[in-house]
This record gives C-alpha cells, sequence and structure tokens, in this order.
C-alpha cells in the first residue's frame, strides 16, 4: 500500500508541473522558434522540447530549422484525432483544436531534437505540406491524408497510400470506429 | 540474309503472321491511372511500365513496384504499399498499455524486441518511470540478440535474392541459433513479447549465459563463412558494387536511417547518440562506410552481426543483479507466489490484467535504433489506460523512400538487388 501512496503523490507532482507555465525556456532552439514565429507556445512534455505554432506557418518553422537551426532530417510526421480525449494538457496560450500534426526534428551536428505541433480544427483540415523543405515527408503525409483525412497544402502526390483507392473515410478518425464495415460472407443477402 | 533488308522484311520472313502494329500506348496509360500513381501525362514513348509484385518472391513480402522500363533499363521505380495494412495503430488505440506489446511485437516481425522495447519506454516515459538496472540490461542483450537474428535473415534473403542460393540455408541457420535463444528465454521465436511497461517478462533462465556464448560462438562462425563466401567473391561483387547508389544528403533529405545511411559515409547510430538503455557502458563500433552501394550495406549489416555479438558477450559478464521489472504493483504484475497468499497481490494481479493500467495525460516521442534505423514510437495519452494515439515510426516505411533515388538508371536485375539491399519489413511498413 505503501507504494501505491507514492505513486499518487508522483502523479500529482507531475500534473502539478505541467500545470505552472515556466517563464524561461529551457532550450534554446525552441526559444530562437518562439522569438521567430510570434503567438508560439513552448512546452515541456517530460523534457522533450515542444513548440505549438500556427499551423500557417507549420513549414515555415520546417525551413527556419533546417536553414538556421541545422536541423537535418524530420524524423517522423503524423497527425493525432482528439475528438474523444478524457483529458487533455493544455498549455497556456495555445487554441486546442480537433487535429494536431505532429512534426519531430532531429539534428545530427546539435545532436538534439524538437517537435513542432500545428492546431487543425475539424472545419478545414489542412496544413501546410512539409515535403517542399524535406522530401522524406512524402510518405508519411500520404500516410496521414489516408488515416486522418488532413490535407497537406502543396504535397505533389496526395493519394491514399495504406487503404485502397476506393476506402471511404478515414479509418483512423475517432467517429470512424473499427468494425465498421460489417464482416461479410459469401451468400449473404447484402454483400458489401 | 541480305544487308539491306528492312525490319518489316525480317518480320515476315522470320515469323509466319508477319509485322504486326505494335499496340497503342493506351493499355500502359490505363494501368497507370488505376496504380493511382503519378506518372507524367505526355506520350511514353517507347517505354513500359511493369509491376513488379506484389506477389514476387523478392520483393520481401508484399511490397509492389510500379517500374518504368526501357527494355532492360529501369528509369523511375515507384513502391506502392499497403497490401499488407491492417490497421495496427487503431488496434494499439483498442488495446491497453499492458496489451500493446502483444500489438507492436508484429509490426517489425524480424526485430520484434525493437518495437516491443519503444513502446515499453514511450509508457515509462509518459508514467516516468524507469525500468531497473537489470531489466536494462537484458532488454539491451536481448535487443542485440534481435539484431543479429535480423541482419542473419537479412543476409540470407539478400543472398537468395541477388543469386547466391546457398547463403539463404547458411543465414537461416545461424538466426535459427538465435530463435532458439529467444523460445529458452522468453517462450516464443518470434513476436516474443517479452519486453514490457515497467520492465521484462520474466527473469533469464538459468544456464542463460552458456547459451548466449554458444549463439554468439556459432554466429561469429558463421559471418566468418559469409565473409569468406561473398565478400571477395567476384559474381557478388558484380552484382553489388557501384548498383544502387545514394548518397548522404539524398538520405537526410528522405529521413533515411539505419545501415542505409551509414552506408553513405555518415556515422549516425542511436545507440551512442541518444541511448535510451546502458549502452554507453559496453564496448562498441559504429561500422560505416563510404560509398553508398548495396555492396556496402550488405558489408555494414555483415559487421554489425559482430558488434552485436561482442555486446551480448559484454552483457553475459557485466549483467547486474536485481529486479528484472519495475516493484510497482500498479504497472508490473505481483509473482504467481504471491497471488496465493496476498489478497493485495490478486486484486493487483486481476486489475492489471483486466483493465491495465493508467497513464498521465501527455504525449511523447521516443526513438531507438533498431536494425533497420531509427524506430519511434509517438503516443499520446488522456488519462485512461488507453492511448489516444500510438504511432510507430517505422524505419523500413521511410526507408522505401530511397528506392527512388536508388533505383533510378539501373537494371531490372539491380532493382531485386536494390530493394533487398533496403531491407524493407512490410509488416512495419503497412502496420
Amino acid at each position: 500500500m505503501a507504494d501505491d501512496t507514492a505513486r499518487e503523490d508522483n502523479h500529482e507532482d507531475a500534473e502539478t508541473a505541467v500545470d505552472v507555465h515556466a517563464p524561461v525556456i529551457a532550450d534554446e532552439v525552441a526559444a530562437a522558434v518562439v522569438e521567430q514565429f510570434p503567438g508560439s507556445v513552448f512546452a515541456d512534455s517530460h523534457g522533450q522540447a515542444v513548440v505549438y505554432v500556427d499551423r500557417a506557418v507549420f513549414a515555415d518553422v520546417a525551413q527556419y530549422l533546417r536553414a538556421e537551426q541545422q536541423f537535418t532530417m524530420l524524423a517522423d510526421i503524423t497527425v493525432v484525432d482528439h475528438l474523444l480525449d478524457g483529458a487533455r494538457v493544455e498549455w497556456p496560450g495555445v487554441e486546442y483544436e480537433r487535429f494536431e500534426a505532429i512534426a519531430n526534428y532531429l539534428s545530427h551536428p546539435r545532436n538534439r531534437r524538437i517537435r513542432v505541433i500545428a492546431q487543425i480544427p475539424a472545419a478545414d483540415p489542412s496544413v501546410p505540406s512539409l515535403t517542399s523543405v524535406f522530401r522524406g515527408a512524402e510518405f508519411p503525409e500520404r500516410e496521414a491524408y489516408d488515416m486522418f483525412g488532413v490535407t497537406f497544402d502543396g504535397h505533389q502526390d496526395l493519394t491514399r497510400i495504406l487503404m485502397p483507392d476506393d476506402w471511404h473515410g478515414f479509418p483512423l478518425r475517432k467517429d470512424d470506429p473499427a468494425a465498421r464495415v460489417p464482416i461479410t460472407f459469401n451468400g449473404d443477402p447484402h454483400p458489401r | 540474309m541480305t544487308g539491306n533488308e528492312t525490319e518489316e522484311e525480317r518480320l515476315e520472313r522470320q515469323t509466319d503472321e508477319g509485322a504486326q502494329e505494335l499496340r497503342s500506348a493506351s493499355r500502359t496509360r490505363e494501368l497507370v491511372i488505376t496504380g493511382g500513381g503519378m506518372w507524367p501525362e505526355e506520350e511514353l514513348g517507347d517505354t513500359m511500365i511493369i509491376n513488379m509484385g506484389p506477389q514476387h518472391p523478392s520483393t520481401h513480402g508484399v511490397l509492389r513496384l510500379m517500374m518504368e522500363l526501357d527494355g532492360e533499363d529501369v528509369l523511375r521505380i515507384k513502391p506502392v504499399i499497403g497490401y499488407l495494412h491492417t490497421g495496427m495503430e487503431k488496434t494499439g488505440e483498442e488495446l491497453s498499455y499492458v496489451q500493446g506489446t502483444t500489438n507492436v511485437t508484429r509490426m517489425d516481425y524480424a526485430s520484434n524486441f525493437a518495437n516491443e522495447l519503444v513502446y515499453s519506454l514511450a509508457v515509462e516515459k509518459l508514467l516516468d518511470i524507469e525500468a531497473p538496472p537489470r531489466a536494462q540490461w537484458i532488454r539491451m542483450m536481448m535487443c542485440e540478440m534481435s539484431r543479429m537474428a535480423s541482419h542473419l535473415l537479412f543476409q540470407a534473403t539478400n543472398g537468395m535474392d541477388i543469386g547466391a542460393i546457398s547463403m539463404m540455408l547458411y543465414g537461416w541457420r545461424e538466426r535459427e541459433e538465435c530463435l532458439r535463444y529467444f523460445e529458452y528465454v522468453t517462450g516464443l521465436r518470434m513476436n516474443c513479447n517479452y519486453i514490457r511497461p515497467g520492465g521484462v517478462a520474466a527473469d533469464l533462465p538459468d544456464g542463460w549465459r552458456e547459451r548466449a556464448i554458444e549463439v554468439c560462438d556459432a554466429v561469429e562462425h558463421g559471418i566468418r563463412e559469409y565473409d569468406e563466401l561473398l565478400t571477395q567473391n567476384p559474381i557478388w561483387r558484380e552484382r553489388t558494387v557501384g548498383i544502387g547508389v545514394i548518397t548522404t544528403q539524398e538520405c537526410l533529405d528522405r529521413s533515411i536511417t539505419g545501415p542505409i545511411l551509414r552506408s553513405t559515409g555518415f556515422a549516425w547510430d542511436l545507440r551512442k547518440s541518444q541511448a535510451t538503455l546502458p549502452y554507453d557502458e559496453v564496448d562498441f563500433d559504429v561500422i560505416y562506410t563510404a560509398n553508398g552501394d548495396v555492396y556496402d550495406r550488405y558489408r555494414i549489416r555483415l559487421y554489425e552481426v559482430l558488434e552485436s555479438a561482442k555486446i551480448v558477450r559484454q552483457c553475459v559478464e557485466k549483467m547486474p543483479e536485481g529486479d528484472f521489472r519495475i516493484q510497482d504493483k500498479k504497472v508490473t504484475p505481483p509473482p504467481r507466489a504471491r497471488i496465493d497468499e496476498s489478497m493485495e497481490a490478486l486484486i493487483h494481479h486481476f486489475k492489471l490484467f483486466t483493465e491495465g493500467f493508467k497513464v498521465p495525460p501527455g504525449e511523447t516521442y521516443v526513438a531507438i535504433e533498431s536494425p533497420r534505423g531509427e524506430i519511434g514510437c509517438y503516443m499520446v495519452s488522456d488519462g485512461s489506460g488507453r492511448p489516444v494515439r500510438m504511432h510507430i515510426r517505422g524505419p523500413s516505411f521511410y526507408n522505401l523512400q530511397a528506392i527512388e533515388p536508388m533505383g533510378g538508371d539501373s537494371l531490372v536485375a539491380d532493382a531485386v538487388a536494390i530493394v533487398s539491399s533496403i531491407d524493407p519489413i512490410m509488416g512495419e511498413v503497412d502496420r
């Protein structure tokens, strides 16, 4: 039982630490991004540097990180659907929307990472494509489009990549539940 | 045969049917449209579009390549994927954190420990816990063993693809030693589900040291054999040297990691630079070469096996005593013996395996070096027992983007060698 209380204490600590907005930005790259792109919000997520930016400058931030901050590689880009979240860590200054585009950058010369997150409203699910800055964004952006229906403006070939070309719906959206398409057998009266 | 014979006359003479009109390019265009590709709309001329796969033995599963050919020359290659898509990221949202490792272990089925590890690390990061030292060393040993198994699988299939058929049997023979060890430690040859949030599933069994050394001996002996068989083999070199060249800049632009990046002369290994396990306490080298061709990628994977064996040997020597999983009853199950005598242990066991544990809200991205490159896990939690999003950054998925720069200006036979040298695991590509 002693273990349990100790663990609960830990959790409370973590939550209060999240609520207090750090006035000094610990990460130098994040500080530079916040200075360069007004309106951006820095967040310390479990020791990892995260910057919430306006979606209009999503690609500009990538360009800035690549050109000015020696971020040589886009490690990953993906989308999250927050439609059914029970609780969400909210940083002051960020206007939260249903979708989020998340880009993880890696700098080989400086051996550090940074994560850039843009909010995407459900009414207009689109975000600038990073393919003009990092060609490696081509596949993951197609995947994000395929799974979430978020369009990446400026992507040359935004087609479905994992699902069949004639598929309707976006499987990883929270309002597209698993087993939405019923399983049919030969001889069923209404095959799909 | 007379010298001034026209092509039509020659055909007339050689065939019963005589000269025939070549079919128009419209058939080719039709293929293009249904493929969902982005070939240009203009006249295709004499080139031909060929689909290789998805049912092709040398495409490593169900990879389909659209190739534009001019005779035997490949002008362009485009990979078409999704034939093995089973919605594993969606499944990951349906499973609790305890069950999650059973799901991710089936993604990169050739090196499953890397998947389990990156998933467990992401959960641990969100929980703000850290596995005890012994668990970390066990993880490191099993991951390196799995790197050996994965690279041996590569040697086997790569040999078969390029034409060294006996290589397939040799590679499988040594890989089997590793898989037997997995079975010995975890109970399963593949998809072990051994590394779990908070530590590992069970402690190492009796005699694990001796057997680990035996596996290393066998594998090192095998590697020497492959080295002798292939590295200086003129036929092998003919097929691989200078084929499928890619530069460092192309790799970085296209988010390509792992042995492909290291083959271009860029010595980047997350085990050295951003280690999440005690890799700084073992002695090993990062293998890299400068040419970026199929031959270099073969050599890198060959010698990386030896480095992994070195790490496994050091793990055997330096393995610390202690817990193999964290003593937090909300995260890891109690020992089986405790369940019979303790009410709390029974309750914890029951709760853990029915509803799992809850993870505080947050998001994190964790990356480690899998045999194929950077495998990452982006996990979002909303405070419930299931992740909101469990995204795996599969290195094979990104590495497949290397086919385009590698495959331009090659031959059809080289395309097979190039795909093989990328070493994609389709379970991870399509997830």
